[in-house]
């Protein structure tokens, strides 16, 4: 016994079911349900967290990128699925795949595939670039001459000091003395100058949302604004030698008076340590000459004076 | 069936093409298997580690006596700086950098310092940091800050940054007539350092020198600068 299929100009062939509203209608759905989700269990623990402006908006803009994605990714999935089920080549009554008018292309749909995806990806270009200005550079390095520059009328300068395998940290206005301890105030503008002793390394903050190359002869400046108490990662992101996976350290967001405190007292208790260290710059140069270590500032301009934070000001 | 007649010594004894394929295949495999096994013995390669754990009675301090010397003298890189270990077990000299101690225990370090010494990279870590009193004994002398840009330098510095411990070592004079020229130095000019510790919990914690001594390479950062069992190592702290 044989089940003869019936063929395309048979009445149960011409009765086609709309497809692509049956389509558009599972897209719509599982993408409004997927979004919600993940908008309303996720998205308030998207990292890296609400420690700093910058660190809110990557939340923010990693939590709409997925809003985004996910209907495009919806969409493929229930096409592709919608295709395997409905118009497989077992299944009775459905057209030869190859040739035909269906070869030919249809033109909605390829105006339509081109209009939704230079919307999204122009809507993307918008989207970022105003994120990007809003935060002053999103916490990431814009190089000695940032083009986004904050407005506040505190701000706090800290020199990052990446060097095989460790990060130090200079204070200018506090008499430029460095640490190994990154103590920022709470709701305080931070502009991070990151640079280099040797290698290619990158400073990365990651609960405050800051990423900055660190580049031998190059001051590389990175803006945040600390919004919460608490303890940070910093960590090397750029693969700089034997021990890489070690170079990490903590830092803290403390209260002002704290910060202020700290920044007294350690000014104090490293005095005759900074009487050795070289004078501030934005940049040092190390001894290439090998074994015979040594660093020195290069002659390009001090920190200006315009930021101030703290009694002190640097020497320029 | 076709008889073909052989020509004697023609082909005679030769193997077929399958025994040529095996026999290819064979040598194929041994050579693969060669090179499988070096490249892995040379990842696992490592310097020996010095046991300061095992015989440890609980509540009493480690001793860990270590050299700094300018050239090993032997081995694979003769002419590269390294640290050396005194070996409790033995009493001898080893190459390494490699040492299981116990946790939460006190360790008191001598390093005799043999190299001459330069200007530190950074001079932040002229300042001693992590040790018991965030102090050394120089010589004799407490220490806690070391201007390297004065005197005879730094040598080298012992350096644990995930601690926070940091001891620079102060460096002897090149040009002095008994300077040590290749390891082991005993009774060369030399500085002894001494200072103490205590170790966290079980881990590994890598140690270093910050001071560029990897001379030949570019900034100083390469060869012993890069290399465990020369001027990088770990604390195996073990329970």
């Amino acid at each position: 016994m044989s089940a003869e299929a019936p063929s395309p100009s048979t009445p149960e062939a011409t009765a086609e079911p709309h497809h692509f509203r049956r389509i558009l209608t599972i897209w719509i759905a599982v993408s409004v349900v997927g979004d919600l989700l993940f908008a309303i269990f996720v998205g308030p623990h998207v990292p890296p967290g609400r420690m700093s402006d910058t660190a809110t908006s990557d939340s923010v803009d990693f939590t709409i990128l997925f809003l985004v994605a996910l209907p495009v990714l919806v969409g493929v999935w229930v096409y592709m699925g919608y295709a395997i089920v409905m118009w497989r080549a077992s299944r009775p009554g459905v057209p030869e795949p190859v040739g035909g008018p269906r070869a030919r292309g249809n033109l909605r749909v390829q105006i339509a595939w081109i209009a939704s995806t230079t919307v999204v990806v122009l809507a993307l270009f918008v989207f970022g670039t105003v994120e990007l200005y809003v935060t002053n550079g999103s916490g990431g390095g814009e190089g000695p001459n940032p083009i986004w520059t904050p407005t506040s009328a505190t701000i706090l300068p800290v020199q990052v000091i990446a060097q095989q395998w460790r990060f130090t940290f200079r204070y200018p206005t506090f008499g430029g003395f460095e640490t190994p301890d990154l103590i920022l105030p709470v709701n305080t503008t931070v502009e991070f100058h990151v640079t280099s002793l040797d290698v290619i390394h990158d400073f990365w903050a990651y609960q405050i949302g800051v990423k900055a190359d660190a580049n031998p002869g190059s001051d590389n400046i990175a803006y945040t604004t600390t919004k919460q108490l608490g303890t940070f990662t910093v960590r090397c992101d750029e693969l700089c030698g034997l021990w890489h996976g070690a170079m990490y350290d903590f830092g803290r967001v403390v209260s002002k008076s704290s910060f202020e405190q700290w920044a007294a007292r350690t000014e104090i208790q490293l005095a005759a340590l900074t009487k050795t260290l070289p004078p501030f710059a934005l940049t040092y140069t190390p001894d290439a000459n090998g074994a015979d270590g040594g660093f020195y500032p290069d002659t390009n301009d001090p920190y200006s004076n315009v930021e101030t934070y703290g009694a002190t000001q640097p020497s320029s | 069936m076709r008889a073909v007649a052989r020509v004697p010594g023609d082909g005679e004894g030769a193997l077929s093409r399958s025994g040529r394929l095996a026999v290819a295949a064979v040598i194929v495999g041994i050579g693969i298997g060669l090179i499988v096994f070096l490249t892995a013995a040379f990842l696992r390669s490592s310097p020996p580690t010095v046991d300061f754990a095992s015989n440890h009675q609980a509540g009493q301090p480690v001793s860990l006596t270590l050299e700094t010397v300018g050239s090993i003298g032997y081995g694979a890189h003769p002419t590269w700086v390294s640290y050396l270990t005194l070996s409790p077990q033995t009493g001898q000299w080893v190459h390494t950098t490699l040492w299981d101690l116990p946790a939460n225990t006190t360790i008191n370090v001598t390093i005799n310092q043999y190299d001459s010494g330069s200007p530190l990279r950074n001079q932040l870590l002229g300042l001693v940091q992590g040790t018991t009193g965030n102090v050394m004994m120089l010589n004799g002398k407490a220490v806690s800050l070391l201007n390297s840009n004065t005197g005879n330098g730094v040598g080298h510095t012992f350096s644990i940054p995930t601690l926070g411990i940091n001891v620079p070592l102060e460096g002897v004079n090149g040009n002095a007539p008994n300077f040590c020229n290749a390891a082991p130095c005993t009774t060369e000019a030399h500085n002894v350092v001494k200072f103490s510790f205590v170790t966290p919990g079980p881990g590994n914690y890598p140690w270093q020198c910050f001071l560029p001594c990897g001379l030949g390479y570019l900034y100083g950062n390469g060869g012993p600068m890069q290399s465990v069992g020369y001027m990088d190592g770990f604390l195996k702290v073990v329970s």
